[in-house]
């Protein structure tokens, strides 16, 4: 059984990391990082076979995960750390001169638990689809985890892989979309509405779940069921409602934080409706 | 001529051959084409490894991220299509999550240049080699003929990190011996010389053979140089070449900006200044046509090299 309790106090935790992270260089994305903070604990605390202490790029014997949406990465660095892929100290570096935690990630800087460079949007979905292939030619049953924004789906390359995954029968892989409806220039319906989403998922071949992305228990419970859906000859996608900048009250629901960092009177506000949990970095 | 040819063969036909012999010696090797199989002769790896070719239709930048991912698990794979579509249309793609990622990736163009012939222009791909070779971490390929094309396939395999192999559609003269091993970045004296040398690369090499026939009727002595390797290139070999004849001549079926004679120009212009005079293509789009007729419209033929030399010898 998962501990609920301590899986909310990581997250916590992330998230104050989160606002810590983007406030030092004054600069990243809490928006994003914030509404999913729940979900990176989920997958690395609780859902995934990961072997953190010994990270190799090929991953045999583990389950992987494919960050898309790169900008999230504050959230991502600190799940890893935490996780124990690198130290802790490490997040004070983010976004910093000869930090290996840039601004999106990378492979090149070597810094444990990043597989591929993500940040120009749509290609992680594709790359997802190659390691899955890779798993199954290698006779690995370990599964391919993938998150992607909904804005992100404004990309032509996801719905290509979307195509294709159905088409090639990719069911090791779960993908999760953070549908919070908010992107840079403001909410995705304004921009470029993405019409019935779920019905898009669905006519392309693929199980679709839906979930709460900001409710442990429910985010739990839907990915078990994504995972008794693989092996079945069709790859699953969560569609998971978030907030964007969930945990921050005048960060909440808006897209306006989805690429600034607080100033320091609003980082004063911020941090302290976010107690440190677990121990800060 | 120092060198025969056995007859003519495509280029393309030597990456086909190269990767079925890759597809029995090397099980890590996978492929992958965007709705160009037979163009780029693919079948035979795929009909003896089915489990190992991934069809991927009409969608380029998912095949170059699905390369990617498949080298996470330790494939090596071998991405095939169009040089105008495995570069130009992907770019970004191939410069996140292959060059960035530096992923062990080989990007198998096929149909560059001019000489892909009557489809014209939209498909006449004359900027890839300077894409590519922008990019840090990638190595840049082009061989002459169908030998080399199958060994530089074969050697690729070998190599851990992002190749772009590039190669053509025409049948041109095969002359380059069946068993030669290709050795990556390692320029290949063709015919030695002392009063110009011609760097010439992909289906320009043989017509800078028959240029440095034509110069020695004429009494002039040059030197060809087969740079295979655009990527990293042999500087060592090309700064001894040029200290011998001081004069330079570069052939590539490729722009001018951004080629094979900007790789070497700009090491010269830094380490051992030389006049040299370019054949590519310069600062145009190409057009429909018969690849021999097109060459000759765009001054890519032998008759241009050999002034080409004569120019550069008489600037020294």
């Amino acid at each position: 059984m998962a501990d609920i309790e301590f899986l909310n106090k990581m997250a916590a935790q992330v998230r104050r990391d989160v606002i810590r992270m983007v406030h030092k260089p004054a600069s990243g994305h809490p928006g994003g990082s914030l509404g999913c903070a729940d979900f990176f604990t989920a997958l690395y605390f609780d859902v995934m076979n990961i072997n953190p202490k010994n990270f190799t790029m090929d991953g045999i014997g583990e389950d992987l995960f494919f960050l898309s949406n790169g900008h999230l990465s504050a959230a991502w660095y600190s799940v890893l750390a935490r996780r124990g892929y690198f130290d802790i100290a490490e997040l004070s570096t983010f976004r910093l001169i000869n930090s290996r935690l840039q601004g999106h990630p990378t492979t090149a800087e070597h810094l444990p638990g990043i597989r591929v460079a993500s940040g120009s949007l749509g290609q992680g979905l594709s790359v997802a689809c190659g390691a899955a292939l890779a798993k199954k030619l290698n006779g690995d049953k370990n599964l391919i985890y993938t998150l992607h924004g909904d804005g992100e789906m404004q990309e032509g390359q996801i719905w290509e892989a979307a195509l294709f995954a159905a088409s090639k029968k990719i069911d090791n892989l779960i993908a999760t979309i953070d549908y919070n409806g908010k992107q840079i220039d403001g909410p995705v319906d304004q921009v470029v509405s993405l019409g019935n989403l779920k019905a898009k998922w669905i006519s392309f071949g693929w199980e679709v779940l839906e979930t709460n992305g900001n409710n442990m228990e429910g985010l739990l419970a839907t990915i078990a069921m994504a995972k008794s859906k693989t092996g079945n000859g069709k790859p699953v996608v969560i569609l998971m409602r978030t907030v964007m900048g969930m945990g921050v009250d005048f960060m909440m629901g808006t897209h306006k934080w989805h690429g600034k960092a607080p100033n320091d009177e609003e980082f004063a506000s911020a941090i302290a409706q976010l107690p440190e949990t677990i121990g800060d970095f | 001529m120092k060198y025969i040819s056995t007859g003519n063969k495509d280029t393309r036909s030597g990456f086909g051959a190269g990767l079925h012999e890759l597809g029995r010696s090397n099980p890590n090797v996978v492929a992958l084409c965007a709705d160009l199989v037979g163009s780029l002769k693919m079948d035979a790896f795929i009909n003896e490894n089915p489990d190992r070719f991934f069809q991927v239709g009409i969608a380029e930048a998912n095949m170059i991220g699905l390369a990617a991912g498949l080298t996470i698990g330790g494939k090596i794979p071998f991405a095939g299509t169009f040089a105008v579509f495995a570069t130009g249309r992907v770019y970004d793609q191939v410069r996140q999550v292959v060059a960035y990622s530096n992923k062990n990736v080989k990007i198998c163009a096929s149909h560059a240049g001019l000489t892909l012939g009557e489809d014209g222009a939209t498909h006449q791909m004359l900027e890839d080699i300077g894409l590519m070779k922008m990019l840090p971490n990638m190595t840049v390929i082009v061989p002459c003929d169908y030998n080399q094309t199958r060994a530089a396939t074969l050697a690729v395999a070998e190599h851990v990190g992002p190749v772009y192999l590039r190669f053509g559609r025409p049948a041109v003269p095969n002359f380059t011996p069946v068993d030669q091993k290709f050795e990556i970045g390692k320029a290949q004296h063709l015919v030695e010389g002392n009063q110009v040398t011609i760097f010439a690369t992909g289906h320009m090499v043989w017509k800078a053979l028959e240029a440095a026939d034509l110069l020695e009727q004429k009494g002039i002595s040059a030197e060809v140089i087969n740079i295979h390797t655009i990527k990293p290139l042999d500087e060592e070999a090309v700064l001894k070449s040029v200290a011998k004849t001081r004069s330079v001549v570069t052939a590539e079926e490729h722009m001018m900006n951004g080629g094979l004679g900007d790789s070497i120009a700009q090491l010269l212009v830094r380490k051992l200044p030389a006049p040299i005079e370019m054949i590519a293509v310069n600062d145009t789009f190409g057009e429909s046509g018969k690849p021999e007729e097109l060459l000759v419209k765009y001054g890519l033929d032998t008759p241009n090299i050999v002034n080409a030399a004569l120019k550069a010898i008489a600037r020294k």
